[in-house]
Parts: structure tokens; sequence; C-alpha cells
């Protein structure tokens, strides 16, 4: 009998954690799946986050380091510069990744450094029961922001890609979603150059992936997927915001 | 014996640091220390595998320091007093996850922006454990640029034999001072590190540096068992000098710089015939708590002379359990206690014991 299909060797046989229809459990196939194809998994050091992700170092088969909330890219700086034969990522959400290490992601940026960042946005604190995030759409309902956010009182959402577009030491940035098979063929190809850029050696790479939060967004799977589609899309448009290969 | 070079100390800190296999240095402008950090950026570029990094914070910084250690290589960090503050996250999270690494925190005055003079009012900080959470962190204190050399030397050692983290506490007066030193270290340990995220490279299962443990019994077990860690460490690394403690009726009790000026005052007091000694704590974590209880049974009083507002002295207490007096001799602010201050309290000991 052929085998049609199996799993990646950079996931580990852990049964994932995430709610039902969340879409984490993709984006990992897809990071591993990169590794895979590249040869790189037995190269590879991952930075896990807080936040609904943290369990990442479990999932990833790889070697892997937890770090503190929105500090993974100053430890994968770390991680990078103790051997630069290193391949190393981080998977990051919104909350960890663009409100309590803004700093540690435009700088790691700024630098340029040979990392591979995996940024879910899914517009939402998942792990603490669904707070509002630096991601959170103007007048989305969250339990922080229970009559919906007020871009007036609390400001307007945090765009990744567009504000590091504007950093020249950034190399690739571009986003994408997993929200049906076309897409997620797309973002397997963005993870995919991501990787590639950095064992070229050229330089910082981000891939934003819009993700959906069923549980706190209090949809169901399909419901989620669509209100992906009919609210973060237009608001997050996917595509390259920035390739300095393609210069 | 090696020849001797004049250098300052914090110039001093980073070369025995580079000559203990550190290779990664990681950190952020603030006075008094910045000598450590422009040294390193002049010395570690012109070495096979040397790593200087400016990072954006000091958060940053400490949390480079963790990728390094993770992998398994010496890295150190530097800063003083607001900087420690800002590091303290990242102390916490590595010594979570057993991660050898050395602090250097060359203390000035606080709380808050406080001053840039010399200080050792971060002992509390240190000694406890900055950061949340069950944990220690060795805590050296050199009281001079010969022993800066020496103790960064034995910080990067004993933070490999633990796994954990190592402060080199030191202060303004050390960090700025000049003196002539040798650089000979006789021998640089190194230790295998069968943890270090380092890739599989296909040979072994994946190797996780993690300090988050969900289930409270685990945590508790993680805890109980570095604690193990911690009580080898207070028996067996306690480090201190005695100075003319023979037949001493007062004990000083002073580290750093307050202990070289506690030294000048006990021998103005000795040509006086006033009989008064010093224990000079080397480790201020573990506390050379033995030494001061022994001491306790001799000397009717001790003195315990900080550049704080008393912060060693509960220590002192705890040791000697409240059995004799200990006096505060104290300036703090970035101030530095004078021999006379010194003096003076030494009378009032004897003064007080002659009642």
């Amino acid at each position: 009998m052929a085998v049609v299909f199996e799993k990646p060797k950079g996931l580990t046989d852990a049964v994932l954690h995430y709610c039902p229809g969340c879409t984490h459990g993709i984006i990992h196939r897809l990071v591993a799946e990169a590794l895979d194809e590249l040869g790189v998994t037995d190269r590879a050091i991952g930075v896990a986050p807080v936040g609904c992700s943290v369990f990442a170092y479990n999932y990833f088969n790889c070697d892997m380091v937890q770090a503190a909330h929105g500090r993974a890219p100053a430890v994968a700086t770390g991680v990078k510069r103790s051997d630069p034969n290193n391949i190393v990522f981080t998977y990051q959400g919104d909350g960890d990744l663009a409100a309590i290490g803004t700093a540690e992601t435009v700088h790691s940026a700024a630098r340029g450094e040979n990392i591979t960042v995996i940024f879910v946005n899914n517009a939402i604190y998942g792990m603490t029961g669904g707070q509002m995030a630096p991601t959170t759409l103007p007048g989305q309902v969250t339990q922080t922001s229970p009559y919906g956010r007020d871009v007036e009182k609390v400001g307007y959402p945090v765009k990744v890609c567009e504000m590091l577009s504007q950093v020249d030491g950034a190399t690739y940035l571009e986003r994408v979603a997993v929200n049906n098979v076309k897409n997620v063929k797309a973002a397997k190809a963005a993870i995919k150059k991501a990787f590639k850029n950095q064992i070229e050696g050229k330089g910082f790479s981000l891939i934003e992936v819009l993700s959906t939060c069923p549980t706190n967004w209090g949809l169901a799977p399909t419901k989620a997927i669509e209100w992906l589609e009919e609210n973060m899309m237009p608001y997050y448009p996917l595509g390259v915001y920035k390739d300095k290969t393609a210069e | 014996m090696s020849e001797k070079v004049l250098m300052k100390g914090n110039e001093a800190l980073a070369e025995a640091a580079i000559m203990a296999g550190c290779r990664h240095y990681f950190g952020y402008p603030i006075t008094p220390q910045t000598e450590v950090a422009a040294y390193m950026s002049k010395r570690l570029p012109k070495i096979e595998g040397g790593v200087f990094l400016q990072a954006e914070s000091e958060v940053a910084a400490i949390n480079m320091v963790m990728g390094v250690a993770s992998t398994g290589k010496r890295v150190m960090t530097s800063s003083s007093s607001p900087g420690i503050s800002l590091k303290s996250e990242g102390i916490s999270y590595i010594a979570g996850c057993d991660l050898p690494a050395l602090i250097v925190n060359v203390q000035r005055g606080g709380p808050g922006l406080g001053g840039i003079q010399p200080s050792q009012s971060d002992y509390t900080q240190a000694t406890k454990g900055p950061g949340h959470g069950d944990f220690r962190l060795i805590v050296l204190a050199p009281a001079s640029v010969q022993e800066m050399v020496d103790m960064t030397v034995k910080g990067f050692d004993l933070a490999d034999k633990y796994q954990m983290p190592v402060m080199l506490l030191s202060d303004g007066t050390m960090g700025q001072m000049m003196e002539p030193v040798s650089l000979d270290i006789s021998e640089v340990k190194t230790y295998e590190k069968p943890w270090a995220v380092t890739g599989t490279k296909g040979e072994r299962k994946p190797n996780i540096v993690n300090s988050l443990y969900l289930k409270p019994d685990e945590l508790e077990k993680v805890n109980f068992e570095r604690y193990e860690r911690y009580a080898k460490i207070e028996k067996e690394e306690a480090l201190w000098e005695e100075y003319k403690m023979e037949d001493a009726e007062v004990c000083i009790v002073a580290f750093g710089v307050a202990a070289r000026v506690s030294q000048n005052a006990i021998d103005r007091a000795r040509e006086k015939g006033i009989k008064v000694g010093m224990i000079r704590p080397i480790t201020l974590w573990p506390f050379p708590k033995e030494a001061l209880k022994k001491a306790s049974e001799k000397v009717n009083k001790f003195i315990s002379v900080e550049l704080n507002m008393g912060q060693m002295i509960d220590d002192i207490r705890l040791a000697i359990e409240c059995k004799k007096e200990v006096l505060l001799c104290n300036r703090t602010g970035g101030m530095i206690p004078t021999v006379e201050n010194v003096l003076s309290k030494i009378d009032e000991a004897i003064e007080g014991g002659r009642k």
C-alpha cells in the first residue's frame, strides 16, 4: 500500500492541547514540514513563547527553549549568535510579539538578526481566556473590551508587517492565512522561504499567520473561519510587505 | 608569580571573563559599569567565536544571555543597580531553567534612579534572589581588583558546577579603581552539558530548556531538588576571610569596599590596643554562617559595616542566633563610611561593653 499522508518528522507524537478548530495545529505542521523539507530539523532550535503555544516545546521534534513573555526574539538572538549553524525560530502569538515583546521584535528585525519568526495573529489573548490583544480589531468584544474595542480610548490595533516594513534591517515580511487550502499552501511556501532565507544567511524573516480562536471568539470553528475572512483579512491584508531577496 | 598589570576593576573582570572562556557578552549602557561593555566591544570581535552585542534593553540583554546559556556556552552580562532590577525577570527564568550564567552588578545608590556613586544597597536583592519564585544566586563580593579577576573566574566555574546563575556583586569603587593585578589564571575547568540545546544532529532526543511545570506536584519536586543543591552549596561553598580575629573582642563584618575601610580602622584601633577583628564574607550567598556563629562564642559584639541602610545585619543576627548585639555602621546613597566612622562605632561597641 502506498503511503499518501504522513506526520512530519519535525513533529513529536504528543497530542496537541489546542482547542477544536484552532489553527495552531496547521501552523505547527507547516513549520515542521518546512524544516523537514529543507533538511534542517536536526539543527533547528525553536523558542516557545508565553501564550497558547507555550507548549510548542512538546510538539516540535527539535531542541527547544521556553522564553519569558515577549522575549523569544532576544533568546533566539542568543541561541543564533552562539552558533550561526543553528537554525533558530521563534513561534509567538500577538500578545507576546506585538505587546509585551514589541521592543524585542522591532530590534531583532532592526539588527537583521538571522532568525525566522512565526507570528500567529488571532486578535486575542487565548491562553488567559480571551482578553483584548494589540491586534484586537476595532469594535471587537473581548473579556477586557466587553463593549467592543473603543479606539478613542484604547487606540488602534498594531499592524506588525506594515510597521516592520519600515525597518531597514528586516529581510522578508509576509502575511498569510490558513483559512482554506489555497492559503495554507501559500502560508507553507512563505514559511519555507523564511527558513530558506535563514539557511542562506539572508537575515530576519517574519511570517504573520492570521489564525482563529473559536473558543475565545465564541464561534464554531467554521464560523470562526468566516469571521476571519470577513473581519481580519480586510484589516490585515495578506501579502508580501517586504522582500529584500526579490530586490 | 606572573607579572602584574595595572588595571581598572571593570576592565580586569572583563579580561578575566574572556580568560575563563566567556565568548559572549550582552549588555546595555549604565554608569558605573560601562567600561565592562566598552572593553568587551573592543576585545571580543577580535577573538574567534567572540560576540559582543549591545542590546536594546537590559531585559533583552539578559534574555540573550539565557539564549547562549541554553546552548551550553559561557556567557555574561553586566549592569548596575537599576539595570539589575530590569534583568530580574530573566534571572528568575535562568534560575528556573537551571542555566549557568554570570551576572555582574556594579552597584550604585538607590532606590529608583538613585545616584551613580558606590553602594551596597542591592545586598538583599542579590542574596535573596532577584526575581519571582523560590531561587537563589551564588553571590560573590570582591574587595580588590585582583578579586574582581579571581571571583569572575570562580563565578563561571560555580555557575557551571551547580547549573545556576552567579552574581558578582561589586560596586562603583571596585569597578572604577585601578590596582595591580595578576591575570595568571591557573586552571579553567570545563563541564559536560548534555542538557544544552545544540541541535539534535539526529543523534539524540530533543533537549528542552524550560521552567514551566503546570502540575503543582511536579513544580514542587523541581524546587525541592533545586534546594537540595542549594543546601550542598551552603555547606561547601561559603567563603570568607578573617582578619585579626584570634583575640578579637569586637568583630566587624563587612564586604567589598566596606571591608577595606574597616581593615584600616581595625589597624588604627589595634594601635590603641583595642582588640577588634573582622570577618569578611566573600560569598554573600552562601553566607558564612558557621564562621560568624563560631565567632559569636568569643566576641562581645559585632559591627556590620555597610553602604546601605543595614541589609546584611539581619543575616548576621540570624547567623549568630541573636546571641550578641550587632551594631550598624553605615552610610548610604553613594557615601562611603570613613575610617573615623568605623572607629567611633568600635568605640561605641567597647563603651557599651563596659557598661
